[in-house]
């Protein structure tokens, strides 16, 4: 019987399983950022453990909050801060050279296939798109990841999804995952991989993947994957080339992860984006989606572009190239955070960052700021939010306030019209 | 190990999440004393006040399904504890939800839909308490003069952290 990339990986990783179902898995990279780390650091030192397994193997940033916007988060800053420097944690990421955690550390070349990540935060699963097991976690979990260097977990099972068919003009992964989560419910995949397969998954980029696995915990997934390919290679070829011959050779590599012909999946989901629409949310749980079609028109107030699941290059070059030449509706705030300084940069020489100025866009700094209701953009009560985030829980971006998921295009497209907007009459 | 069991708090509806539980704007907060004014603070529920009486002097909360979806916030089990609530019991959980349970020497209680049917069935009655024999897997609803007891099964994984009072010092002896 073959096996799912999940059950390689974890094969691979196993240390003992100390009871029957519990695994214990060594970790090849433990992610902090500065908001549930702390907590755990300062058990450590309570405990007179202020050390770390592997310092190589864990990466930090502060994210959530940057620049610190007062005493409480500058203290959490700190914290983190100077734990790295006292523990000699290299991979660090302060003002000026950080971005949202998981576009940072994939775009540094961190998170590589077959790898076991943990982070305490949930979309940790957003790693799975480079073929890694890759799970969310709590501060608790990751005190021991950074102490032992290991993990514990259930083994999951894993539900495939093969996504075929063509998608049209103006419907992206974003809208992918928004129409699967629809489908399976927001507990559809708890203690299951979401492995993702077929001819539409193979041919997106690896931002795409990153974007389809980001939303795997708004299903209740325990990771998204994404089998290794030439496409992971050449995203990776920067960082790995000193490691094989040539990129054949790392792909014949790679591919000791991916899954078997003949693994065993707890289910099989078929899905043809072939007459998919652009998806949207409409309530306070990501499973409930609705077409643009149905929802356009709807008032809005704000809109965001940025976050782990949709603030990539690809996302900005798409939103620009709607807002070219165009202004935001005059009821409508606009805010755009790229997720990393090197998207920043870039997008600012390829004349991006221009477009959404002269739009009407508030650019800032690379942050996770307004997504979870904490800085750059909290909305006031009442307020409605069209967001390229993952999580449209009552009050995420601010306390009585309401957030409609959506991809860059779409969010582009309703903040010209300052409604909920289809995209594909501007493409 | 912690104790488990007293008064209940019935939360009557599925995908409670977990910034239901704990809002992001007080993950600033540093020690987890400091999250105990703020529990349940955006739940909306009729007849749930999250400053009410109930709140306060809960000791196990029983709810319906995915409890405690969403973010990976430990600060959820945290707000529980700090309130002196030990004990979920539900339908299913979250997995993040769940281990951070665990992790904390906590109890996250799964329990048939049969089963949270009857004990919803008690939730008018004011002196609504359980007590949960975590080693037996039994637990016992009182409730109005009438008394009732459920089977419930944790993993021995499970079982082994609540018994060692959470994850750190278990994997600390052994790994
Ligand atoms: S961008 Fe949003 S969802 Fe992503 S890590 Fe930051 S807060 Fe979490």
């Amino acid at each position: 019987m073959g096996k799912t990339t999940a059950e390689k990986i974890f094969d691979a990783h196993l240390v003992n399983e100390p009871f029957p179902g519990t695994k214990v898995l060594r970790l090849d990279a433990v992610l902090c950022h500065e908001i549930t780390t702390p907590i755990a650091i300062d058990d450590l030192i309570r405990r007179g453990k202020d050390r770390v397994f592997d310092p190589t193997k864990i990466k930090a940033v502060i994210d959530h909050v940057t620049p610190s916007k007062d005493t409480k988060t500058a203290t959490q800053a700190r914290i983190l801060r100077e734990w790295a420097r006292r523990n000699n944690i290299r991979d660090f990421f302060d003002i000026g050279a950080n971005g949202v955690c998981h576009a940072l550390f994939p775009e540094l070349g961190f998170i590589r296939p077959g790898y076991t990540v943990i982070m305490g935060d949930s979309h940790t699963c957003t790693h799975g798109a480079f073929g890694a097991f890759a799970a969310g976690i709590g501060t608790t979990d990751l005190e021991v990841g950074i102490l032992k260097g290991v993990c514990a977990f259930r083994q999951p099972k894993t539900i495939k999804f093969n996504v075929t068919g063509t998608l049209s003009k103006g419907v992206y992964a974003k809208d992918v995952i928004l129409h699967i989560i629809g489908k399976i419910g927001v507990n559809g995949a708890t203690d299951r991989v979401m492995e993702f397969h077929g001819p539409v998954v193979d041919a997106m980029t690896m931002e795409s993947r990153m974007t389809l696995c980001n939303m795997a915990i708004e299903a209740g997934g325990t990771s998204g994957i994404c089998q290794p390919d030439m496409t992971t290679v050449d995203y990776l070829w920067p960082f790995i080339e000193g490691e094989f011959a040539d990129k054949e050779a790392a792909l014949a590599d790679y591919a000791q992860w991916r899954a078997d012909a003949d693994a065993e999946y707890d289910q099989t989901v078929a899905i043809d984006v072939t007459a998919l629409e652009p998806t949207i949310t409409f309530g306070y749980k990501p499973d409930q989606v609705k077409t643009v079609s149905e929802l356009a028109g709807t008032k809005l107030d704000q809109i965001y572009i940025g976050s782990c699941t949709n603030g990539r290059l690809d996302d900005l070059r798409i939103a620009a190239g709607i807002l070219k030449g165009k202004k935001i509706a005059a009821n409508v705030r606009c805010i755009l955070s790229p997720a990393t300084p090197k998207i920043q940069q870039q997008a600012m020489k390829e004349g991006l960052l221009d477009i959404f100025m002269d739009a009407g866009f508030c650019v800032t700094n690379p942050t996770c700021g307004a997504c979870l209701g904490m800085s750059n953009g909290v909305l006031a009560e009442g307020e409605v939010c069209a967001a390229t985030t993952n999580r449209n829980f009552s009050g995420r971006m601010g306390k009585g306030g309401m957030v409609h998921l959506m991809s860059p295009a779409t969010a582009a497209a309703s903040a010209i019209e300052g409604v909920i907007a289809d995209p594909r009459k501007y493409l | 190990m912690k104790t488990f069991g007293g008064p209940v708090l019935f939360l009557d509806r599925s995908d409670i999440n977990t910034d239901e539980i704990i809002p992001a704007k007080y993950l600033t907060e540093i020690t987890k004393e400091d999250l105990k004014p703020y529990i349940l603070e955006d739940l909306k529920l009729p007849g749930f006040d999250p400053k009410g009486a109930k709140t306060r002097t809960a000791k196990v909360i029983v709810s319906r399904g995915n409890f405690g979806c969403g973010s990976s916030r430990e600060h959820a089990p945290w707000v529980f504890e700090v309130n002196g609530i030990t004990a979920v019991i539900a339908e299913s959980f979250a997995r993040i939800f769940r281990q951070n349970m665990f992790n904390c020497g906590m109890a996250a209680i799964e329990l048939p839909k049969a089963d949270l049917d009857l004990i919803f069935s008690h939730a008018t009655e004011d002196d609504a308490a359980m007590s949960i024999d975590i080693e037996a897997g039994i637990l016992t609803l009182n409730g109005g003069g009438k008394q009732k007891s459920f089977n419930f099964e944790i993993s021995p994984f499970d079982k082994a952290l609540v018994l060692a009072g959470g994850w750190v010092d278990y994997a600390d002896q052994k790994y």
